[in-house]
Formats: structure tokens, sequence, C-alpha cells
């Protein structure tokens, strides 16, 4: 992992339907190299997937997300990895995070209404052997996702020439 | 009623741009390439420690010469990223921009009937503030074939006896040339020589994509007769606080306050103490524009030389300086009708100096998007007089 290819992740962080053309003229590398350098970055996982960062409380359908705080019981040989890896298979699971704190896992979960996260963590989440609290945020608004930040600003007057 | 405006203030000739100026306040769309200043906010930590301040009622004057912490960090951040010395206490002016400081510095040093030399193409600033002295600005061209650099043939045939300083900018504005060392070598043996200052506008010093900026002063020779003028506009996206500053010897310094506690008292207390912190906690972002122009530079010349205007790769500043001879237009002509037609607003380079002529001055701190689609509407506009390259 060179410099050019944190370029080429900003980037494709940024907006990943750029054109390999424009990624090219960017970073100052030919086309086939950018392809190559992103094939291996594919290849070696540091490309996960190209996803869109939707506003899902913009686009109105109805989606409820909410931020869940584990306490856990570590299990010998394995810590938190395992419990980690059975709660991280349920698709309502976007995120999931082991934190220093107070609490120690986050998860971050979606359903189509506050009843629907409300089972989810009461039925599947909490009755798991080894979770021993759990505390559930429902998100209220969402300020800022991945970098972009969702509360509109109104566009900045500036002249149209200056020296 | 006499005419009450002096005859100074009648030779200073109106602005080049005013007549686009107007053409683009009727219209909505314009994309505007035209603006001299980075499109970013200023870094939110450096707003963050100015509201604050201005919280705490830090809201007074401060001294002439601007708060002794910021000439402090000034002094030290010189030092570091440029490796030049100025004393915090006696050789550094925080002044309102780079604007008021270059205006000291010429009046600090200029008398009637001096002649300056000023390399262009240039800011607009320097040969008015040469004038209203009564000094004699006489100007210097820096050539496309030279990758717009000053060259020490150019300067040596317009010194005379009554040449008393250079005044130079770069990384420059409008053709993003820079100049090493090496080319500052040559041009300090004519200072030299010739018994000459510089006054070397070094606010773009920050935005260069090859090499780091060579600072003239660095150059042993030219320390004691070097003004070295500065600021925190481009580099820290702060274009809105005004603060600059000039760094000369104790002499010059000291003339050059003279003057500025007459004119401006000092700069505003909000912008030092927001410089402050830029300088301090400010760098990272820095970092990050300079990375996110070097992105759109490449992206805005390539399509600029691929639309068959020719475009050097500009190695500093943020602005790309193509030629438009190809399409028989004049840089003026071509301006106004690129405006008119596709709404994209440039400079035309003849009002930044006569080595413009024939180039056109974009900013590209804009979004890449939006430098995308002025890349298309100047692509629209050459193909609808058939100059379009496929």
């Amino acid at each position: 992992m060179d410099e050019k290819d944190l370029i080429l992740l900003q980037l494709l962080e940024e907006n990943c339907r750029t054109p390999v053309s424009d990624l090219a003229v960017m970073t100052e590398l030919s086309e086939q190299d950018v392809k190559d350098r992103i094939s291996r970055l594919e290849e070696a996982g540091a490309i996960r997937r190209y996803a869109a960062v939707v506003n899902w409380e913009q686009a109105g359908n109805g989606v409820v997300a909410a931020v869940i705080e584990l306490k856990v019981s570590p299990e010998r040989d394995f810590g938190y990895d395992r419990i980690a890896e059975r709660i991280a298979r349920f698709p309502q699971v976007r995120s999931l995070r082991l934190v220093t704190g107070a609490y120690d896992l986050q998860v971050l979960v979606t359903g189509s209404s506050m009843h629907e996260i409300a089972r989810f963590v009461a039925e599947q989440i909490a009755p798991m052997d080894r979770i021993r609290e759990t505390a559930t945020h429902i998100i209220m608004k969402t300020y800022k996702e991945n970098g972009i930040t969702f509360t509109a600003r109104g566009d900045i007057e500036r002249l149209p020439y200056s020296f | 009623m006499r005419d009450f405006v002096s005859a100074r203030a009648h030779a200073i000739p109106p602005s080049g741009i005013r007549k686009f100026f107007d053409i683009a306040q009727t219209m909505e769309d314009v994309i505007s390439l035209g603006v001299g200043e980075p499109d970013f906010v200023t870094p939110w930590c450096v707003c963050e420690a100015s509201i604050y301040s201005i919280e705490q009622g830090l809201t007074s004057y401060t001294s002439n010469k601007g708060t002794p912490q910021l000439r402090d960090a000034i002094s030290r951040y010189l030092d570091t990223r440029f490796g030049i010395c100025y004393d915090a206490d006696e050789e550094i002016i925080v002044t309102c921009g780079v604007s008021e400081a270059a205006d000291i510095a010429i009046r600090a040093v200029v008398d009637p009937g001096d002649e300056v030399l000023v390399a262009e193409p240039c800011y607009v600033s320097y040969i008015p503030c040469v004038s209203l002295v009564g000094g004699i600005p006489v100007t210097v061209p820096c050539r496309a074939e030279d990758e717009f650099r000053l060259t020490a043939d150019a300067l040596a045939e317009s010194i005379t006896p009554r040449t008393k300083a250079l005044i130079a900018n770069f990384p420059n504005n409008p053709t993003g040339g820079v100049m090493q060392e090496a080319d500052w070598r040559g041009i300090a043996d004519l200072l030299v020589d010739h018994d000459l200052l510089l006054i070397s506008d070094e606010v773009y010093a920050e935005l260069t994509y090859d090499r780091d900026h060579f600072a003239p002063a660095a150059i042993p020779e030219l320390r004691e007769r070097t003004i070295t003028l500065n600021g925190f506009s481009k580099a820290f996206a702060m274009t809105g606080w005004r603060i600059g500053y000039l760094c000369a010897p104790a002499e010059i310094a000291a003339a050059a306050l003279k003057i500025h506690q007459y004119v401006a008292l000092c700069a505003p207390v909000m912008g030092q103490v927001a410089a402050y912190e830029a300088l301090r906690n400010g760098g990272a972002e820095k970092d990050a524009m300079v990375k996110e122009y070097r992105l759109r530079r490449n992206l805005f010349v390539d399509g600029l030389n691929k639309l068959g205007l020719t475009c050097h790769l500009p190695k500093g500043a943020f602005y790309a300086f193509p030629s438009v001879e190809s399409t028989g237009m004049t840089d003026d002509e071509f301006a106004e009708a690129l405006l008119r037609e596709q709404h994209v607003a440039v400079v035309p380079g003849s009002v930044l100096g006569p080595s413009g002529t024939g180039h056109v001055r974009c900013a590209y701190a804009v979004s890449r998007d939006d430098l995308k689609e002025a890349l298309k509407r100047i692509g629209a506009f050459l193909e609808s007089r058939g100059l379009a390259t496929p």
C-alpha cells in the first residue's frame, strides 16, 4: 500500500463511480495501473464493496435505526470474537464494534419499526449466552454518516470574480 | 465644484474585470473559475477558536505589530517550514491580509521617481501601489516558454540606475509558476550587484505540488535585502479573515510599522486568534486541501489540453493558465464569449500583465464536479465555433 493506493481509496470512498480515466489523470497513473491497483485492493479486502451512502431519514421509507450497547462476558480462549461473530450474522445488524468503556459491543441495528427493533433485541440478542446487559438507543436524527454531513447548509455566496 | 479626486487616484486604471462582473451578476448558473480564493470553508478548529475568543470578550485592539503569540508562531513556522529566520519582536508585522503588507512594504521603501520592477503576469495590486507613492512600475515578463519563471536575462534587461526594488510572487498568481533555489540564485546575483531590494509575495507558498516552496530569503545574500510577505488566506482557506504578515530586516520593518500603525492600527484580533490556531492545529486540514488541489489540477489541466487549449502543468498556487491563441480570439474576447454563451467565468490574462496576453486564468479552487462541468461547457463553446478537437 503506497500513497497512490491511499489516494485511490479516498477517491473511491468519496465516489465509487468515478471513471477510471479520471482516477488515472488525478493520480498521475495509467488507466491500466489504476485497474490493477483497484483489483489488488479488492482482493486484499481493503475495498469491501461499492455502496451508496443513503440518508434513510430523508428517503422516508420508515426505516428505524438504533444503537445497542451490550455488556458481554468474554469467553476463555476466544474473548469477544465468537459472540461478536454470532451477532454479526443477523441481517438487522448494520455495524458491530468492540469498544472500550462502560460496555463492550456497540451494535447498529435497523428495522422497519421501533417495535421490530425492540423484538429483535429482546428475542434474539438479549437471551444469547454471555450477554449480561443491553441498552437500546433509538436514533432520532443523523447529522453525519461516513464523513458525509446530512444536515443541509445553504450555499455560501462567493464573488464570481476576484484577483 | 472642483474635482476633489486626486490626480493619483484618477491615474489608477479601472478594474479589468468590472464588465465581466456585471455580466455574471445577471446569470444564475455561472461556474466561476474567476475567483482567487479557496472554495473550502476555514478549518473548523480555526473558526471554533476564534468564536470562543469572541465569547470570552477578546474584541480589542492588539499591539500594532500583532499579538506576541501569533508573531512567535509565525517566526517558528517560517523557520521550520521554509528555513527563514525572522525575529518575532523586531522583524514581523501582522497585517490586514497580504494586500496591506504589500502596500506598506512598497510605501516603506519606494520614493517618488524610483523604478520598481514587477514580475508579471501578476496580482493586480502591485503596480497601482507603486504608482500611488510616485514610484515608476516597470514590468518584467515571465514567459510561458520558461514555465512562467522569472529569468535573470529578463530581469537584467529592465534594470536601470533608477531601479530600487523587484516585486515577485512565486508560486505565482495567475500562472502557477514556481521558482526553485537555482532560479533564485541567478536573480540574487543581479539584486546584489545592482544593490536592489526584493519584495517577495509568498502567499501561495503552501500550495506547491512537486517540491516544497523555496523562500528567496533563505539565500544568505538576499536575507538582508528581502521583504517576505505571506498570509493565511490561501493555505488555510481564510480569505475573509484578512490576516497576512510582513517580515523584513529590523530597519525596514520599523519603517513599515510606522505606516501600518497609522493606516490599520492593527489587524483584527479575531483574525489573529484564528491565524494562531491555524498554525497550531490547522496543518492536517491544510495538507488535505493541498492534496485535493493537486487532484483537481491534474483533472482540469488534462481536460484543457484534451480540448486543445494548451496549458502547462502549474507547479504551484491553484490556477491553470491555458493559452487561448488556438481559438483565434483574444483572451478578452474568449473570456467574454465563454461567460455570455456558456456561463463559465475566467479572467483574461492580459489584465494581469502583458505576458498574460493570449491566456486566461482559471482557478481550480472549485469542486471536481464543477471542474468537469466547466470542461464540458468549454468543450461545447469550442465546438460551437468549429474548434473542438474530438
